[in-house]
């Protein structure tokens, strides 16, 4: 028998399915973007709606993966899509480190350095992390290893990895089974394959050992570590994981884009896949692809009232805290099968 | 040297700002253990006021330009005041029994609606603060010419910061709020209207910010709706530098951003001057999270 609520869904599916049959290219276009934000929105979700860990500087993974896309793509010509396991390794790296002397602090002030975090990577993105030493430290180091040392200087400052504020452009499109990947369509059809992949992925996670003890430890921290949950264990884990998603999200980001620049990556992309979360409820699957449709699809809609869309998100998020703080469509209760 | 004299006025000057703004987040998360993401914003919204105000009126055309600017400076700080207290009214108000993390995002969501309220009213673009208000001198210390302005700037906040420090010790009132930060329920049996005592706090820490506002619009000439969120980060790093929930700690911590930040900028990169803060505050969270001046260890963050 099945539940009217799974019914609804695939309702929903085959209609998304079918959508590029009816929709013009603009429209594909933007349910594109909603399925970027839902793969991101699912990949956060993880980190905040399962553990309560709270990070605002998820944009900081998207772009390592999506720089990391571009310029092994850019530079060595590596097909773009073979790129995705690179992505996510490095984002994963970059928030193992990151996060192995921080994931132990409480909500908000992790919270704090997330947003830190973030802004350091855009930053150091615009700066095409090139190292200009100061001319004191210029001076020292010359009276120590001779002149010969001004051609490493000449390279450090000469770094061109990221291509500063303008970016990376030239990135090539994706081909899959020898077919160029470049209409609207057929990234819609590659970006809702993998929001498939992640939902069913994420689902196994969730119902999991894994996924039960992330939501212990996010109920009760003490308790959790009391029943043996070795809890940063499992935070840093799944930080790394959420991280190494948006990674591999970023890579698909870099060849639907083919050009990318410090400012897809800013602070308010972080704040958008967080609100997307809480307003379609943290910790809930299809809250969260809601969420996506909310915020990435709804203000599509609305275009002629852009500038006032970010203010409306900031009145839904303390409305949405005060009278419904679970979201819109909030996780079920866990249940098990007793007729085995 | 004159260039190290120079930066490090300026890094006063810069850290002064800083040390208002930190006093509002600490204030308030000494008593709610929030920490208040709107507070970047109501500094932005001191400055635009302080625009309005002065563009609008002429104030300093009626009563000359020094009285002038203490007015506008009471005025921005009684009206940001206000709608500090009107913003916790309607964003936090209603969340004192939910879980703390709810407040934060209502505490989000509200600072991403001041500050693009604020860009629906006066627009995206960067404004002007008009350059002939105060005089554009210079004063010789040591041989080194700072301006004038940096020195009043400094003078302002340790002022304000000084008469704060003197509220919450001597007063009746200033020691209901330190007693409702140490422990709410035991205040309340004391007879403490804790709700009271919030408002209050919600009162003076977003006047302050306020009034760093206009003094960053009066400072550097120009203000953008955005800047109240790398203003309100770096505060907060300043106000867990000194110990959050600290007072002098806030005014220490935020002048020693200041400086380090100006250093930082004139003897390490100008480019990466924005991560310094960060840096900072990744580096005091990692290894001493209550601050150099927190004696309160008594939380585990």
């Amino acid at each position: 028998m099945m539940k009217p609520r799974m019914m609804i869904y695939i309702v929903l599916s085959v209609i998304l399915l079918g959508s590029p049959l009816f929709l013009d290219t603009y429209w594909v276009d933007v349910l594109n973007s909603v399925g970027l934000y839902a793969i991101l929105g699912l990949s956060l979700n993880l980190i905040v709606g399962h553990t309560g860990l709270f990070n605002l500087g998820h944009a900081a993974f998207y772009a390592v993966g999506a720089y990391t896309a571009a310029i092994l793509n850019t530079r060595f010509q590596i097909p773009i899509l073979w790129l995705i396991p690179v992505c996510g390794l490095s984002a994963g790296l970059f928030a193992a480190m990151i996060a192995r002397p921080i994931i132990h602090l409480r909500g908000d002030y992790l919270c704090i350095v997330t947003i830190g975090v973030g802004e350091i990577v855009r930053i150091a993105l615009i700066n095409d992390l090139s190292i200009h030493l100061p001319a004191w430290i210029k001076g020292i180091l010359i009276r120590i290893f001779g002149l010969g040392i001004l051609d490493i200087f000449n390279m450090l400052e000469h770094l061109v990895i990221t291509g500063g504020a303008n970016g990376i452009f030239g990135i090539s499109r994706p081909t899959l089974f020898g077919l160029i990947i470049r209409k609207p369509e057929q990234f819609f059809y590659l970006i809702w394959f993998l929001v498939a992949l992640t939902v069913f992925l994420f689902d196994q996670l969730e119902k999991s050992r894994f996924g039960r003890a992330l939501n212990y430890l996010r109920d009760d921290d003490v308790a959790a570590e009391g029943s043996g949950i070795d809890t940063s264990h499992y935070k840093l884990a799944v930080f790394v994981l959420g991280a190494a998603w948006a990674g591999m999200t970023g890579n698909i980001f870099a060849a639907k884009m083919t050009i990318i620049a410090p400012e897809s990556f800013s602070f308010w992309e972080s704040v958008v896949m967080f609100t997307l979360i809480i307003l379609g409820g943290s910790g809930s699957i299809p809250g969260v692809i809601l969420g996506a449709f909310l915020l990435v699809g709804l203000p599509e809609a609305f275009r002629g009232f852009a500038n006032a869309r970010m203010l409306v998100f900031g009145a839904a998020m303390v409305g949405m805290m005060i009278f419904r703080n679970q979201g819109i469509l909030p996780p079920l209760p866990r249940t098990f099968s007793v007729d085995r | 040297m004159e260039e190290f004299f120079q930066q490090f006025t300026n890094g006063l000057a810069v850290g002064g700002i800083y040390a208002l703004i930190a006093l509002g987040y600490t204030m308030v998360y000494g008593v709610l253990k929030l920490i208040n993401f709107a507070h970047g914003d109501l500094f932005t919204i001191g400055a635009y006021l302080g625009l309005s105000i002065l563009s609008s009126i002429g104030l300093t055309e009626h009563v000359g330009n020094i009285t002038g600017v203490l007015l506008l400076a009471v005025m921005v700080m009684a009206l940001v005041g206000i709608i500090g207290v009107v913003l916790d009214r309607a964003a936090y108000r209603p969340l004192r029994e939910s879980p703390r993390l709810s407040a934060v995002v209502s505490a989000l969501g509200a600072s991403i609606f001041l500050q693009n309220m604020v860009m629906l009213i006066y627009g995206a673009r960067f404004q002007v603060y008009p350059q002939d208000i105060l005089p554009k001198v210079a004063i010789h210390i040591f041989g080194v010419s700072v301006p004038l302005m940096r020195i009043l700037i400094l003078m302002t906040s340790i002022i304000l910061m000084l008469a704060l420090y003197f509220f919450i010790q001597k007063t009746r009132i200033g020691t209901a709020i330190r007693a409702a930060a140490i422990d709410q329920g035991a205040a309340r049996l004391m007879g403490i209207d804790v709700d009271k005592v919030i408002m209050i706090v919600f009162l003076i820490g977003p006047s302050l910010g306020g009034a760093a506002g206009l003094m960053v619009g009066l400072y550097y000439g120009q203000i953008n709706f955005t800047m109240g969120w790398v203003y309100g980060l770096k505060a907060f790093t300043a106000a867990i530098l000194g110990g959050i929930g600290n007072i002098p700690g806030a005014m220490m911590g935020g002048i020693l951003l200041g400086v380090i930040e100006a250093m930082g900028a004139a003897y390490l990169s100008i480019a990466w001057k924005d991560a310094i803060a960060f840096c900072v505050l990744i580096l005091i969270l990692m290894f001493r999270p209550t601050g150099l001046f927190g004696e309160r260890v008594a939380e585990k963050i």
